[in-house]
């Protein structure tokens, strides 16, 4: 089968998977006893038409599957509704996708840039004094709760004074030009791509020893060796290449994990993404922007392990998409 | 013969039992293990005998000292020889000019510090009527060895109440989810087919929501004004509700090898009903991944829970969880510098995740050497 064709035939499987998510989501959002319009029912100054007004433009005057149906409608037509607090949900998504996606390439870029290193190292020098500290560090960064590390950077930062404190943007960003913008950028990315990117490490580097280790127990590693070809050659043209398939896989499990895992950070971290903007949503009972945002993580999530099994058929020919 | 064969059939609960004493054994020979398991004891111990240990009740407060630094405990007298340690009370003071509180000691009269002293009574795990506490001091003074939170309850004393939830949420999420992820994927498997097909497209759902979103929006569902009993329940099933599709699918794939296996096909043959069969026969087989995955899993509970009370939808106010004390960290940032100790029960939490992996680690070298991978 073509990749095309196995593209399309993952995306086909996709949509009744979506369709299930979104039910379940809307049904989640409608048992939640918070009151959408609370705040506005509270505040005698609103009148009883603009009350009704807003129920209107939200749909909230109409039975739960109607709701649903016309979300469902609206959805595929590519129209998000609007979001409780005004606005369009697409506009408030995207910024706060971007955000998040952003922090996760970063980490993503990072993290295996240390860790591919690191645990070759570690299994080819295995049991030396840097494979135990290895081990001692990923052991931390396993049990380590990201807020936490959060909590202790940012107190690192308050000391200092040389990172900022939370945010995503300095208070001067509009008067910048485009280069200062994205360095500022950048400056407020250091504690969550190292918080993130410390966490996830860890699991990482475990997994590329362990394979090596695998591998290099091997027939065709042994027959390299006897061949006198030299050590580099027999660990990163025959061994690493046959060690790094279970890891892409991961890859795609990584993203998953990482995009709920970046939710806590970026609420410690008043960072800016999606699972600040999910929250808000849930507490405000947002439907809109809720469903949005929960369809966009499965979306990524479900992508992810496309990308992974794709990855995977490129770099190993014995691989057959079914 | 006859008599020689007759022991080794009747000893297989004999030999089972040999075997998990050689897996205890094992594991209290490892260093790691060892340290792990002896941690984990002291701090279930703590949380249990709370009560005894901590100076002060879960709910006690005195307005008079809100967010006061940790008691200092001295231990030279006036003439700067050592002595037994004592207290002063702490008085606050608004500075009219900054907006701060500063918290100066009154040093008129000593309080010292009294072991097993009669205190608050409570009950003794729920059962027996007590009123001593480890230690503490004479009233108006306060040993707050961690500072007071801005309603001036004492952290010391709500990190022992605050364990005793966060780390049973662990085992009961494991009571309601395994036995859930274990039937349904045992289930899947067996019967094959489009009943196969069905319900792993409904884990599959579940497990494509990324799991934090799931969390909030489930948490978001319990309504207002549950008892803190009521609402403990229901976030344990919710922690449950998301992670029994991971083990409901590896359960699948594994007990679809397991039912190509000739003594289940023998079970089958001779008309063993399917459940019994999946009861007695496949389940069993897959109980030494399900020990190695229940040791990995309760991190990931006590993780759920304190991320979910960290951002307010978990265990509310007065109760204590290690979660929504860190939520006063998370609500002023800036104070992390002058009081530090809000982040303690941060490393609890920490702690107490190390000891689990360490011992799943080191359990899954014991019961399960094919999985330790080039250890």
């Amino acid at each position: 089968m073509s990749i095309p064709v196995y593209v399309f035939k993952r995306f086909l499987q996709a949509l009744p998977l979506l369709f299930l998510i979104s039910l379940m989501a809307f049904t989640m959002l409608k048992l939640s006893p918070i009151d959408p319009l609370a705040a506005m029912r509270a505040n005698p100054a609103v009148s009883q038409s603009a009350l009704r007004a807003e129920e209107e433009r939200l749909g909230l005057n109409k039975p739960a599957p109607v709701q649903y149906a016309i979300w469902l409608t609206s959805t595929l037509q590519g129209n998000l509704g609007a979001s409780t607090t005004g606005g369009s949900v697409a506009v408030r998504l995207m910024q706060h996708a971007g955000n998040t996606l952003l922090l996760n390439v970063v980490t993503l870029f990072f993290t295996w840039l240390i860790a591919l290193p690191a645990g070759v190292y570690a299994a080819v020098h295995r049991g030396k004094f840097l494979d135990k500290l290895f081990g001692l560090i990923t052991a931390i960064g396993m049990s380590m709760p990201t807020f936490l590390l959060a909590f202790l950077l940012l107190m690192f930062a308050l000391a200092t004074h040389w990172l900022p404190i939370g945010g995503m943007t300095s208070s001067d960003f509009a008067e910048r030009d485009s280069l200062g913008q994205a360095l500022d950028i950048a400056y407020h990315l250091i504690i969550p791509v190292c918080v993130l990117t410390f966490v996830s490490l860890a699991g990482i580097q475990r997994q590329v020893r362990s394979n090596l280790l695998d591998v290099l127990r091997a027939d065709y590693v042994r027959s390299a060796r006897a061949k006198g070809l030299s050590e580099e050659v027999v660990i990163y043209k025959h061994a690493l290449r046959n060690a790094i398939n279970p890891l892409i896989t991961l890859l795609g499990f990584e993203f998953a994990t990482l995009l709920s895992g970046a939710a806590l950070t970026e609420m410690v971290l008043a960072y800016p993404g999606l699972g600040r903007l999910t929250l808000e949503g849930v507490l405000t009972k947002d439907m809109n922007l809720v469903m949005a945002s929960i369809m966009l993580g499965a979306v990524m999530l479900i992508t992810g392990n496309l990308v992974a099994d794709l990855l995977l058929k490129i770099t190993d020919p014995r691989i057959t998409v079914e | 013969m006859v008599s020689s064969a007759a022991p080794q059939i009747s000893t297989p609960a004999k030999v089972r039992a040999d075997l998990k004493h050689t897996i205890l054994s094992r594991m209290w020979k490892d260093k790691v293990a060892r340290t792990a398991l002896i941690g984990l004891f002291l701090l279930y111990f703590s949380a249990l005998f709370a009560d005894i240990l901590t100076p002060y009740g879960m709910e006690f407060n005195d307005a008079n000292v809100g967010n006061a630094p940790a008691t200092l405990l001295h231990i030279h007298n006036d003439n700067g020889e050592f002595c037994l340690p004592y207290v002063y009370q702490v008085r606050q003071e608004n500075d009219l000019a900054t907006y701060r509180q500063t918290f100066s000691e009154i040093h008129t009269t000593k309080y010292p510090v009294k072991l097993l002293v009669k205190g608050e009574s409570y009950k003794l795990l729920g059962l027996i009527p007590m009123d001593i506490h480890l230690f503490g001091v004479d009233a108006p003074a306060r040993i707050y060895l961690l500072g007071a939170d801005m309603n001036g309850r004492d952290n010391y004393s709500r990190l022992y109440f605050g364990a005793q939830k966060s780390l049973t949420i662990g085992f009961l999420g494991l009571f309601i989810a395994f036995p859930i992820g274990i039937f349904y994927g045992a289930v899947a498997g067996y019967i094959g087919g489009w009943a196969d097909n069905l319900m792993m497209r409904f884990a599959e759902a579940v497990m494509s929501i990324p799991s934090f979103y799931l969390l909030i929006g489930l948490a978001a569902i319990l309504p207002l004004g549950m008892t803190s009993s009521q609402r403990f329940a229901l976030i344990t099933v919710i922690l449950s509700f998301i992670s029994w599709p991971g083990l409901a699918r590896v359960i699948r794939g594994m007990v679809l090898s397991i039912r190509e296996e000739e003594f289940v096909q023998a079970a089958k043959s001779v008309g063993m009903p399917e459940v019994t069969n999946i009861i007695k026969h496949v389940i069993p087989q897959t109980a030494s991944y399900v020990v190695i995955a229940a040791t990995l899993q309760v991190p990931n509970f006590i993780l759920a829970e304190s991320g979910l009370s960290l951002i307010g939808l978990g265990i509310q106010q007065p109760d204590a969880s290690w979660g929504n004390m860190l939520k006063a960290a998370m609500d002023q940032p800036n104070e992390l510098l002058s009081q530090p100790w809000l982040i303690a029960p941060g490393f609890l939490i920490f702690f107490t995740i190390l000891c689990f992996n360490s011992i799943g680690d080191v359990l899954r070298d014991v019961l399960d050497p094919k999985l330790s991978g080039g250890r």
